[in-house]
């Protein structure tokens, strides 16, 4: 089983970015994903610095994977992407399927990002043809989905899954954010920056809910697959992507390391992810409080 | 440009083909498409019957399969492919890779409309459907503003069909799980959003009201507010201390004072949403858009007439209407 980073979701100030990866470089991952996949707008590292970061990162041996944005837009959008697939170096995680489009036009092989909708053995087979060596589940396929590509009997890429972190529920042309602070998304201020970790969204009554991160709405809760391991591992999954947070990032990848090299199951410290039992994304199935000891871990 | 109209029974069918609808948009009574509602849609019966009125007056009629089909199940979509082609129906809308897949080899003489649930918004995008599918039109998310309309439809990968008029999808669509995560039930497997059976209303002193779904609560109402339907984009939210539409109102899309622009820049049909609508909306929106669209043909320079704007904020979720992405302010 192998550990990836998955591409930062939230928006940082460039120093705190490149000091997050320099570090990440030390921890015990196979597979590093970066680049900007949620706002445009976000500038504080453009598209070429990007690219110099990735280059420099895979100096350390790791893998070194470019994530495109999930949501396009704009011309000045797909210029960009055509930069990052014509990097000549790296591969890239197409989450959309602009990005599926202009890497299949180069004939570059890439990886497919939890934005596609891939849900059966003909999407997944038509994908491989266009060049897609490892599919990155999108939040809904749960275990039952797996078990079904497996059972078509067709070829394979290499399945990656959500294993840490918030889940990536949707994405808008609106910026909820701004909306917060009631700013328009033309005149944003960059406010998302003010929260590395999203601004959390409650019910009426407080209870936590979602997240907001500019344009894209995440889960409220860190969903937790390091007790599943196992049970991943026998379905077919060969990598756990873990998401980036402000703090205490290392400690979330060495538990997961240290879980898959012992090979004893861990204590949930997140909560479980619904949708891998074919559930509803949020649902929580019996003993799945998180002790108050595993708050150290999740910073928010 | 035509005017694309939704019907949820065969007598909605009649009422948009008799109010002026080029087209009408209907679906299987299951799974395959995304207004899979109880009592809804067309039984085989009903839909050879609404195909024949349609052709009878020279109008078309289009199938929506635009759900994502597991792997187990993607013979019902399939089966539903040939259904409709064997119902000589003039498109199908589609958004899964495997049922365009199957629908381009089976059936190569079928028009395929790329369903706005294929989140397709550049034109890289378009071309991948365009060459792998030979899709004949792409319906267009509601992300877009007027200005990536037009370029989108001066790269003429495909005609464009934007949405003109209903219930705004807030997230882009296809890509939007906010009723899963509540619910375990999405727009994409299951083609209902945020559905009816997780909705819990209750009574609380003083006349207000509390709405669940699925044990979360969207919103809660003081005995003068009017109440809304509980989609997760559409509840009050606290953020901060304060408590609001932190995602959007309850409010719908309505683009008649862009019409002109809309035609200017290329836009080859507007669609009409509300499937789940009764005749009244069908017939007088229908009627409206179909009066707008001729006025703007005959006379390019005539003022519309005010009672159509009346006519459809009547009609509108909320009786609120917004420009939506169109328009910047919007984001």
């Amino acid at each position: 089983m192998q550990l990836t980073l998955g591409p930062l979701q939230y928006f940082w100030h460039r120093d705190d970015v490149f000091k997050f990866y320099r570090e990440a470089v030390q921890w015990p991952l196979d597979t590093i994903y970066l680049g900007e996949t949620v706002c445009s707008k976000r500038r504080e590292l453009g598209t070429r610095d990007w690219i110099a970061l990735a280059n420099e990162l895979a100096e350390s041996g790791h893998e070194i994977v470019l994530s495109s944005l999930a949501l396009l837009e704009a011309e000045s959008e797909l210029s960009a992407l055509t930069r990052l697939a014509e990097n000549g170096r790296l591969r890239v995680e197409a989450n959309d399927m602009s990005a599926v489009q202009i890497l299949r036009e180069r004939k570059l092989p890439f990886i497919g990002g939890p934005g596609l909708n891939v849900y059966n053995h003909v999407a997944l087979r038509l994908l491989r043809e266009d060049g897609m060596q490892r599919l990155v589940l999108g939040i809904e396929l749960g275990r039952e989905l797996l078990r079904e590509f497996k059972d078509s009997g067709e070829p394979l890429p290499e399945f990656e899954v959500i294993a840490w972190g918030r889940l990536p529920l949707a994405y808008s042309a609106r910026c909820y954010t701004a909306r917060a602070l009631d700013r328009s998304k033309d005149d944003c201020g960059f406010r998302c920056i003010d929260y590395p970790d999203g601004l959390p969204l409650k019910t009426r009554e407080g209870s936590p809910f979602l997240t907001i991160n500019g344009i894209q709405i995440q889960g409220g809760e860190y969903c937790d697959l390091a007790p599943d391991i196992a049970e991943l591992q026998t379905a077919g999954i060969q990598l756990l992507r873990l998401y980036p947070q402000a703090n205490d990032m290392a400690a979330v990848v060495a538990r997961f390391r240290k879980t898959i090299d012992s090979g004893l199951p861990a204590q949930r410290v997140g909560l479980e992810n619904g949708y891998w039992h074919g559930q509803a994304g949020r649902q929580q199935m019996p003993g799945d409080e998180v002790p108050d000891s595993a708050q150290a871990i999740i910073s928010a | 440009m035509d005017l694309i109209c939704p019907a949820g029974n065969l007598p909605a069918l009649k009422t948009a083909i008799d109010h002026g609808a080029s087209a009408v948009y209907i679906g299987f009574r299951d799974q395959t498409n995304a207004r899979a509602f109880a009592g809804l849609n067309f039984s085989e019966d009903d839909m050879r019957q609404g195909i024949d009125y349609a052709h009878a007056h020279a109008r078309k009629v289009y199938v929506a399969l635009n759900t994502y089909p597991t792997s187990a199940h993607i013979r019902t979509w399939q089966n539903a492919v040939d259904r409709a082609a064997a119902l000589d129906v003039d498109a199908i809308i589609c958004a899964d890779l495997g049922v365009l897949d199957y629908a381009t080899r089976r059936h190569p003489d079928l028009p395929r409309h790329l369903s706005v649930q294929a989140s397709a918004t550049t034109h890289a995008a378009l071309r991948y459907y365009r060459e792998r599918f030979g899709i004949a039109r792409a319906v267009m998310p509601r992300v877009l503003s007027l200005q990536q309309v037009e370029r989108l439809c001066k790269r003429q990968v495909v005609p464009i069909e934007v949405f003109a008029f209903g219930s705004l999808c807030i997230m882009v669509e296809g890509r939007c799980q906010l009723s899963s995560y509540v619910t375990g039930v999405s727009p994409n497997r299951h083609g209902v959003c945020s559905p009816a059976k997780f909705v819990r209303w209750d009574e609380e002193p003083g006349g207000v009201r509390s709405v669940h779904l699925n044990n979360v609560l969207i919103d809660r109402y003081q005995a003068h507010e009017p109440a809304g339907y509980p989609t997760v984009c559409k509840g009050r939210y606290k953020i901060g201390d304060e408590i609001f539409h932190a995602l959007e109102e309850p409010t719908s899309l309505n683009t008649l004072s862009l019409l002109p622009m809309l035609k200017a820049v290329g836009v080859a049909a507007l669609k009409i949403e509300g499937r789940q609508r009764g005749l009244a909306y069908v017939g007088a929106v229908t009627r409206v858009w179909r009066q707008a669209i001729d006025q703007l043909e005959a006379q390019p320079n005539a003022a519309g007439d005010p009672a159509w704007q009346h006519e459809l904020d009547a009609h509108a979720e909320g009786h609120q209407t917004t420009l939506g992405p169109y328009h910047r302010s919007w984001h």
